[in-house]
């Protein structure tokens, strides 16, 4: 994997690190910006943030802990990494949380002036194990970060308490230094976001900077490292979380349909992050509505999608269930409306700040009576975007509610975008009525707002404001064609298999399933949603251990592509891996009668590789999983 | 010019037959919307009433103009979402004190506060109809209905301090007896820009009958009935023989003006930026011996949120130019490969 180029310096193809400390510690913003100089450079990323949910726990406790992950590679990689390879532990708790990750030989840095006895303490420490040998296994270097920032810092009058917050951009200074990051972009980044107090920014440059020089100059660090820029597409790049390429596949789409954008919206974990995002952006054809609650975020979409915008609701956990009701609704007008579900942990409160592929049932089947909607789930942080414009692309074109679901990992978590040339965009614009569309017995011309199409099943939109079309639409059963009020039992039959005829006809439209399968497998590992990365990169290892294995990665989850029933019976074993207990499995079982076999992990956290490659390979070798 | 055919309320009469129980006031409002609709020649095509559950909410099918029968309680926040999306649309809003008050409740307020640009018109007739006569968030305590056999114990809601509360710039209050007045107030709810909330007694002559007989019959109105009128000193009674002025303690009271005459009766002022003397108003009638107010509460300007959003939206098309994919995914640090 190294390969010595000359003493000091040592090139790697693939480095993991993971910057740890309390909530208040400034991880986020340090790995961000690892990330982001990274990036820039032309390396290939992936990052994990994980963090808690309270703003600041207690400080040096374990339940303060946030961390920041990052992937950085010379060539394509597909998730952040199962296990770092250098860990930055600001304290005791951050240590003691994150220790267990750390690959044998890895790189430990530990901020030595944290390692009192009193945070030793409450990680709950007997001894200091950077002093004990418990960390021998590591490649430790104690750096007392805090005192030297501090000394960095000393000149510019600041007081301690606010030098001491610099300690980040320390750390920060001294792993680009050791892994021969570009800095400047770090330095303008720093002026750029703290311009309002230039002491701050001072405070920040120069810890920054001590942070490299200390690298450059103490001994302790024999070589530095460095990753070459990655060989992805040629074409112009940056850095996305998935909840702002959702965000931009948003707007995207909304300019492609030559719609405006309605985004009614409660705040609420992780989703939180699209409605900024969007509210940024208001040169645009679009709005954003802070709502009173879940119930009026949705109502208010489906309120502007009636008036012939894009009307979208972005929430996770329970809003989602608060949000049904209105769903149910908008099945019954037979609307465009997007529902963005950024998964989390459940049930209840759960785990707001982690990622779980729980929701699947709930948006497949969490409403009364028979109300099926699409479902399209992204499967990278980068594909959010393109996942939003199918997303917006089925509502309008079968005027129906469209799921899309993502997850906390992927919503926080960041991958180079190739930006795209507009133009390529899917034109995704469609028609309004404009004119009666039926002649009655009489003679007299009218319109049915529920006179269908005969391909799509989709009915007519007539926009307020369009002479001569006025109707009425509601969530009472209505007689197919004219939309009236209807209570006989032959129509609402007709309408509960039309409805469902209509989502089925969705298929149409939707590329078949693609199977990467080189050699002729006999296994097919079968995935959705934010396991993509830890799939490709297992399935990928195990090829080169030079086992045959089948890869298929499902977007659209209703409809299936049409050729899924053909691809699983001519598998004899389908993997289905699932951050549930296994809600995709049970869909498949039910809907083809193929047994499948479930790899479930429900801990919050996303799949590792290995994982899935101890799996696959037990699979290979006729084992039980 | 082209000729502009008067209408009639014919035009604003949907083809769907009325399923009202015969004899429910809902019928009167009915027919005072679509005569005043068509009095003022309003744009069919234009106008949009949205509507939750509950009998009241039948009424957008009766109106031949787009309309939307939604979900209990959901209807202002709906009609929220089409309002801000279609500043160009005339919305209304119609619900019962069940659909607006308990359900929807929360939706009502937020609605009035943020001031979007709608009329609210909430039917009350004390009672959950449509559900077969329990009591509802405006019965009275005491009432015995079907779920409180031994007597409401909640505390009703009183729909125009709550509005008032809620910093509604359009608060009336009007009944179902009286179809110009009715007309009046709707009219001018309709010409007020922002959030309009207007309160229609209403008569349930199945399960309430007569729940405000004692104040909007024909021979009780001049008694218990005190009409608001703008600049006008608050009377009522025959002769307009009482008046309201204010009491040493800040409450209102009631003046007979054959003992102290006219002097220190108030005068009301629908355009008061100050809610204090409206929120008075709005509590009168609790006892027997006071009036039930009718009319303007209060009709002040305020910015509506609509207008506020469109202004925003011209302030960021100044500042950054028009909405541009290439430049919006420029807009952070890229690099090329």
């Amino acid at each position: 994997m190294t390969v010595a180029s000359d003493k000091r310096r040592i090139n790697l193809d693939a480095l993991v690190i993971r910057f740890a400390g309390d909530s208040g510690d400034g991880m986020q913003v340090a790995g961000d910006r690892f990330t982001a100089g990274s990036a820039i450079f032309g390396n290939d990323i992936a990052t994990f943030p994980n963090y808690p949910a309270e703003i600041r726990a207690p400080a040096g406790t374990l339940a303060g802990v946030s961390a920041f992950q990052v992937q950085i590679a010379d060539h394509d990689i597909y998730t952040p990494g199962d296990s770092p390879m250098v860990l930055v532990a600001m304290n005791p708790a951050a240590l003691k949380a994150n220790i267990a990750d750390l690959a044998v030989g890895g790189v430990l840095i530990c901020n030595s002036d944290a390692f009192d006895k009193r945070n030793l303490e409450k990680a709950g420490y007997q001894s200091n194990p950077t002093e004990d040998g418990s960390l021998d296994n590591y490649k430790l270097y104690s750096v007392p970060i805090t005192s030297l920032t501090l000394e960095a810092c000393k000149d510019i009058g600041a007081k301690p308490r606010d030098a001491e917050r610099s300690k980040n951009f320390f750390a920060l200074g001294l792993i680009t230094w050791l892994y021969d990051r570009p800095y400047q972009s770090t330095l303008d980044f720093i002026k750029l976001r703290y311009a309002k107090n230039p002491q701050v920014v001072e405070a920040n440059t120069l810890a920054f900077n001590a942070g490299r020089h200390f690298g450059e100059t103490t001994e302790a660090f024999e070589s530095s490292f460095e990753i070459l820029p990655s060989q992805l597409t040629p074409g112009e790049y940056t850095n996305l979380t998935g909840n702002m390429a959702l965000s931009w596949g948003l707007i995207a789409a909304s300019t492609k349909a030559s719609l405006p954008l309605f985004l009614g919206s409660y705040p609420i974990t992780p989703a939180s992050d699209i409605l900024h995002e969007l509210s940024k952006h208001r040169n645009f054809n679009l709005v954003t509505f802070q709502a009173e609650d879940e119930i009026a975020a949705v109502g208010s979409a489906l309120g502007a999608s009636f008036g012939g915008a894009i009307g979208v609701t972005t929430t996770s956990g329970p809003g989602v269930d608060l949000k049904s009701e209105t769903i149910g609704l908008a099945v019954s007008l037979e609307l465009p409306l997007i529902l963005v579900d950024v998964q989390r942990g459940g049930p209840s409160t759960g785990l707001p700040t982690k990622a779980e592929q729980s929701d699947l049932l709930h948006v497949l089947f969490g409403r009364h009576g028979e109300a099926p909607v699409a479902v399209v789930a992204a499967a990278t942080p980068a594909h959010c975007f393109e996942a939003a414009i199918e997303a917006v692309r089925i509502a309008l074109m079968y005027r129906t509610p469209v799921y899309l679901l993502s997850d906390g990992y992927l919503a926080n978590g960041s991958e180079p975008f190739c930006i795209p040339d507009p133009e390529e965009l899917p034109d995704i614009s469609i028609e309004f009525a404009t004119s009666p569309n039926k002649i009655l017995s009489d003679g007299s011309e009218v319109f049915w707002p529920y006179l269908r199409d005969q391909d799509t099943l989709a009915r007519p939109l007539a926009r307020p404001g369009t002479r001569g079309l006025e109707h009425r639409i509601g969530g009472i059963e209505k007689a197919d064609g004219t939309g009236n009020i209807s209570y006989d039992p032959a129509n609402h039959e007709l309408m509960v298999r039309l409805r469902a005829a209509k989502i089925e006809r969705i298929a149409d439209s939707i590329p078949p399933l693609q199977v990467d399968d080189p050699d002729g497998a006999s296994i097919l590992v079968l995935g959705w949603g934010s396991t993509h990365g830890a799939i490709l990169a297992a399935v990928n290892e195990v090829r080169k251990l030079g086992k045959k294995i089948a890869r298929a990665h499902l977007v659209h989850l209703n409809p299936f592509p049409k050729n899924l029933s053909e691809i699983l019976n001519r598998y004899e074993t389908v993997l289905i891996p699932e951050m549930n207990t296994g809600q995709l499995a049970m869909v498949i079982r039910s809907t083809f009668l193929k047994d499948v076999v479930q790899l479930n992990k429900i801990q919050g956290i996303p799949f590792k590789v290995s994982e899935i490659k101890a799996a696959l390979i037990s699979l290979l070798d006729g084992g039980q999983l | 010019m082209a000729m502009i055919e008067k209408l009639t309320r014919k035009d604003f009469m949907s083809d769907q037959e009325v399923r009202w129980c015969p004899g429910c006031g809902d019928y009167s409002i009915l027919a005072a919307m679509q005569l005043l609709l068509a009095d003022l020649g309003v744009e069919r095509h234009n106008t949009v009433f949205i509507s939750g559950i509950g009998c009241a909410a039948r009424f957008p099918y009766y109106m031949n103009t787009y309309g939307m029968h939604s979900i209990h309680g959901r209807a202002p926040a709906i009609a929220t979402g089409l309002a801000i999306a279609r500043p160009d649309l005339d919305v209304w809003v119609i619900g019962g004190d069940g659909d607006m008050l308990s359900i929807g409740a929360n939706h009502l307020l937020h609605a009035l506060r943020r001031n979007i640009n709608l009329v609210i018109v909430m039917f009350n007739n004390q009672i959950y109809g449509l559900t077969k006569g329990q009591y509802s968030p405006t019965s009275e305590l005491g009432k015995i209905t079907k779920s409180s056999p031994f007597g409401s114990a909640d505390q009703p809601f009183n729909p125009i301090s709550l509005a008032l509360g809620a910093e509604a710039t359009f608060v009336a209050r009007t009944h179902d007896m009286d179809r110009s007045h009715m007309q009046y107030v709707l009219n001018r709810a309709h010409q007020h820009k922002g959030a309009s909330f207007v309160e229609i007694y209403q008569n349930c002559n199945v399960f309430n009958d007569g729940a405000f007989e004692s104040l909007t019959g024909k021979e009780n109105r001049q008694d218990k009935l005190l009409m608001l009128r703008d600049k006008e000193p608050i009377r009522f009674g025959q002769d307009a023989r009482y008046g309201i002025g204010l009491d040493q303690d800040g409450c209102l009271r009631i003046i007979d003006t054959d003992l102290e005459g006219t002097e220190k009766i108030l005068t009301h002022n629908e355009y008061q930026a100050d809610p204090s003397l409206a929120f008075a108003l709005s509590r009168l009638g609790a006892s027997e011996t006071e009036p039930r107010p009718m009319g303007i509460f209060r009709d002040i300007e305020r910015e509506d949120y609509g207008a506020a959003m469109t202004a925003q939206h011209e302030a960021a098309q100044k500042k950054n130019g028009h909405g541009d994919l290439n430049k919006l995914f420029r807009s952070q640090a890229t690099w090329q490969v």
